[in-house]
């Protein structure tokens, strides 16, 4: 699905990433974690395709594809989804108009018509039960006036819309409380499938609770320093970040 | 991979500049340059007009004569000749025709190049349009239909022969004609415009429109629209306007007078798209207009603008509430950018008891523009009970462009209240980035954010106005943020 190898970045000549591989195969869930600084929402941000960032080296190839190559939007398209770790509000833009414009274009991009009002509204019908939000929530304005926890379950509402091939969860879980989480979590879970991926990236055990990866990888400093199966999340959540970066030193 | 580089987006958007940029050859029948008593009385004559109107003209150019420019807005801009200006241009086959087929075929090509195919809109909106090219009317539709109801709306210079008491009674009224320089000067010389009269009690059934547009190289374009709906009547009315691109200032100086009677609401709706100048802000229309409607006891009157064109705008559309429980209504869309400037807003000016006006305006800054609300809440020593609600927002696309607020309360009624809420804000890179995320490209992003911005403006607009206008908002922001 997608292969990271050697990614250098930079942000005003500062070194975020260096020198991260990561490879995460289809029907895979990947969580990151890392303390704070280690460059996890840089990485989510690369991916996605935004502009504050140099790229002094390293590849990623998404599906066969350069995915450096390709424009924000056009990576969407393609089926990378960024959940973001804070939603932004465009007021006056509803929910429903915001999300059937990003499924036309997508649709258009793929050269297929646009969607139908009567399947739209179907659509968010199904996809709203998923996340338990509001139905009111769909049409007001996009993430205007809601609450931390509805703007987190927004985006996995839209996730669920767009049926992304590759999710990235920004620190979805910040700022929730554990019923939101519980329906997060099932949101994604219910979403994941053979053909799709998805990278969560978290502070907190606490999340991977509720959506079990397959792999756990600790991000420091620019690196993915330890990767190993779920149970890696426990000891980190036991014994902290310190002796991660013991060993590094030792080595 | 990206193959469509700035250099692309740069020609296509000088392609986009002014897509209203065309003249039409239609000979036109021009009086000489300046401007003079002689002018006025040629004018006059060329319209057939009665003695007290010419009088009237007259009495106005002695008072501009009298009054200077003035230079409070917050807007540069070199003082137009007014000795180099035309004042008349008609087109030269101005009989008025009784039939659509009757109409010149070139002046129907200039009107559907502007979107409004008449016969389109007969059809499909059933909108009665009053279409001004160069200040002669020249196609009046759906006037039977208005007529059996006992609805006027002609040209201007149709009202003055046919109805002549209503005119009388009427002009001037409102905007008296010493109320500012540019209203002194369009009561001096004003050409053609549109005139509408509901009769009491009749709900117009139709939204009333007219189409203001400069052909004429070099000639400035001074109408005036008088509309009286009668008591407990009820109008909606649309006005457009677009002008071609050319190299030198156009002057466009209008006066627009509302009377709502008692019980009687008018709705009153522009969508202005003049040309704004070239991107180095070079040529443009000065629009230099005064708005203004009288409100009688229990009656309503409601402005909706969205201004996007002209190079500087000068437009303050106002309500007096000189009757008791009487409403006001001001809702902008004020669009700027390259070299644009803008100076606008309204005035609510509170006489009656338990009168209410409600301001909402949205300035949209790009490029290197400059855009300015001025309002004026005025609360009278009688206006008990006034209220007001004033919301002026700013949205900002560039470093380099300018929003101002300029809000002016005069209270000396101390049960009024007033409200004002004002916000300045930057159209977000984090707004656009996470439309972009969502496989949205940044032309629709920025087309949905400000839409979203001017939704409260824009949804007062009747149906096929607010299309139009959500069209002319993306057109004339495209490529502007940064």
């Amino acid at each position: 699905m997608i292969t990271i190898k050697n990614l250098h970045a930079n942000i005003e000549d500062k070194a975020i990433l260096k020198g991260l591989n990561l490879e995460v195969k289809a029907g895979e869930v990947h969580a990151i974690m890392g303390p704070n600084g280690a460059g996890k929402s840089t990485l989510a941000s690369i991916l996605a395709g935004k502009e504050d960032y140099e790229i002094t080296e390293g590849s990623v190839d998404f599906d066969g594809e350069d995915l450096l190559e390709m424009e924000t939007e056009e990576r969407a398209r393609e089926g990378l989804f960024l959940a973001f770790q804070y939603p932004v509000e465009i007021p006056g833009v509803s929910n429903i108009n915001f999300l059937r414009t990003a499924i036309n274009e997508k649709r258009e991009h793929k050269g297929e018509d646009p969607i139908s009002a009567k399947d739209f509204m179907a659509l968010v019908r199904e996809k709203s039960k998923l996340v338990e939000l509001d139905a009111k929530l769909a049409s007001r304005s996009v993430n205007e006036g809601f609450s931390g926890g509805e703007k987190k379950r927004n985006e996995i509402f839209q996730m669920a819309m767009l049926e992304p091939k590759l999710a990235i969860l920004d620190e979805t879980d910040s700022g929730l409380d554990i019923d939101a989480l519980r329906i997060v979590a099932n949101g994604v879970n219910t979403l994941k499938s053979d053909d799709n991926a998805t990278i969560v990236i978290t502070h907190y055990q606490r999340l991977l609770d509720y959506i079990v990866p397959d792999f756990v990888h600790v991000l420091y400093d620019g690196r993915i320093v330890k990767s190993g199966p779920k149970e890696l999340a426990l000891e980190l959540e036991e014994k902290g970040y310190d002796w991660i970066k013991e060993e590094l030193v030792e080595a | 991979m990206a193959t469509y580089t700035e250099d692309d987006l740069a020609k296509d958007l000088e392609g986009k500049e002014y897509e209203f940029g065309f003249t039409t050859d239609i000979e036109s029948d021009k009086a000489p340059k300046g401007l003079n008593e002689d002018i006025i009385r040629f004018i006059s004559a060329k319209k057939n007009e009665p003695e007290w109107l010419l009088e009237f003209r007259l009495d106005s150019y002695r008072t501009w004569l009298q009054m200077t420019e003035p230079e409070w807005a917050h807007v540069k801009y070199n003082k137009p000749d007014f000795q180099d200006i035309t004042y008349y241009a008609a087109p030269k086959q101005s009989k008025k025709y009784e039939s659509w087929d009757d109409v010149d075929p070139e002046m129907k090509e200039t009107m559907s190049k502007l979107g409004i195919s008449l016969e389109e809109q007969k059809r499909l909106t059933g909108v009665a349009v009053d279409f001004v090219m160069d200040s002669v009317s020249v196609a009046t539709s759906f006037k039977a239909k208005l007529k059996e109801l006992g609805i006027i709306f002609c040209s201007f210079s149709e009202a003055v022969q046919e109805y002549p008491e209503l005119v009388q009674k009427y002009m001037g009224t409102v905007v008296p004609k010493q109320d500012n320089y540019y209203a002194a000067l369009n009561s001096a010389v004003f050409t053609d415009g549109s005139f509408c009269y509901i009769p009491k009690g009749v709900r117009c059934p139709m939204e009333l429109s007219t189409y203001f547009r400069i052909n004429e190289s070099g000639t400035g374009q001074f109408e005036r629209t008088l509309v009286v709906a009668d008591e407990g009547s009820y109008v909606s009315y649309l006005e457009g306007c677009t002008a071609p691109q050319r190299d030198e200032n156009q002057l466009h100086a209008a006066v627009v007078e509302l009377i709502a009677l008692d019980d009687a609401e008018i709705k009153y709706s522009t969508v202005q798209n003049w040309f704004p100048g070239d991107k180095d802000g070079n040529g443009g229309v000065f629009n230099f207009v005064t708005k203004r409607g009288m409100c009688h006891t229990n009656s309503k009157i409601s402005w909706t603008q969205v201004e996007t064109g002209s190079a500087v705008t000068w437009k303050y559309p106002s309500c007096v509430l000189k009757g008791d429980n009487s409403v006001g209504e001001f809702y902008s869309v004020a669009v700027t950018n390259n070299f644009q400037q803008a100076d606008t807003g309204t005035k609510m000016i509170h006489l009656g008891k338990n009168t209410k006006s409600t301001i909402i305006s949205k300035g949209i800054s790009a490029g290197e523009s400059q855009n300015s609300y001025r309002g004026l809440v005025q609360i009278h020593k009688n206006a008990e009970n006034a209220r007001n609600f004033s919301q002026c927002d700013s949205l900002l696309m560039t470093d380099r462009c300018g929003a101002h607020t300029f809000p002016y309360i005069e209270c000396k009624n101390s049960t009024a209240k007033i409200e004002h809420e004002a916000t300045t804000s930057k159209i977000g890179e984090d707004q656009i980035f996470y439309c972009l995320q969502r496989g949205i490209d940044e032309e629709k992003a920025i087309s949905l954010i400000v839409n979203g911005y001017a939704k409260e403006v824009l949804n007062q607009l009747p149906m096929e106005f607010a299309v139009e206008a959500q069209k002319l908002l993306t057109i004339s922001l495209e490529g502007s943020v940064g």
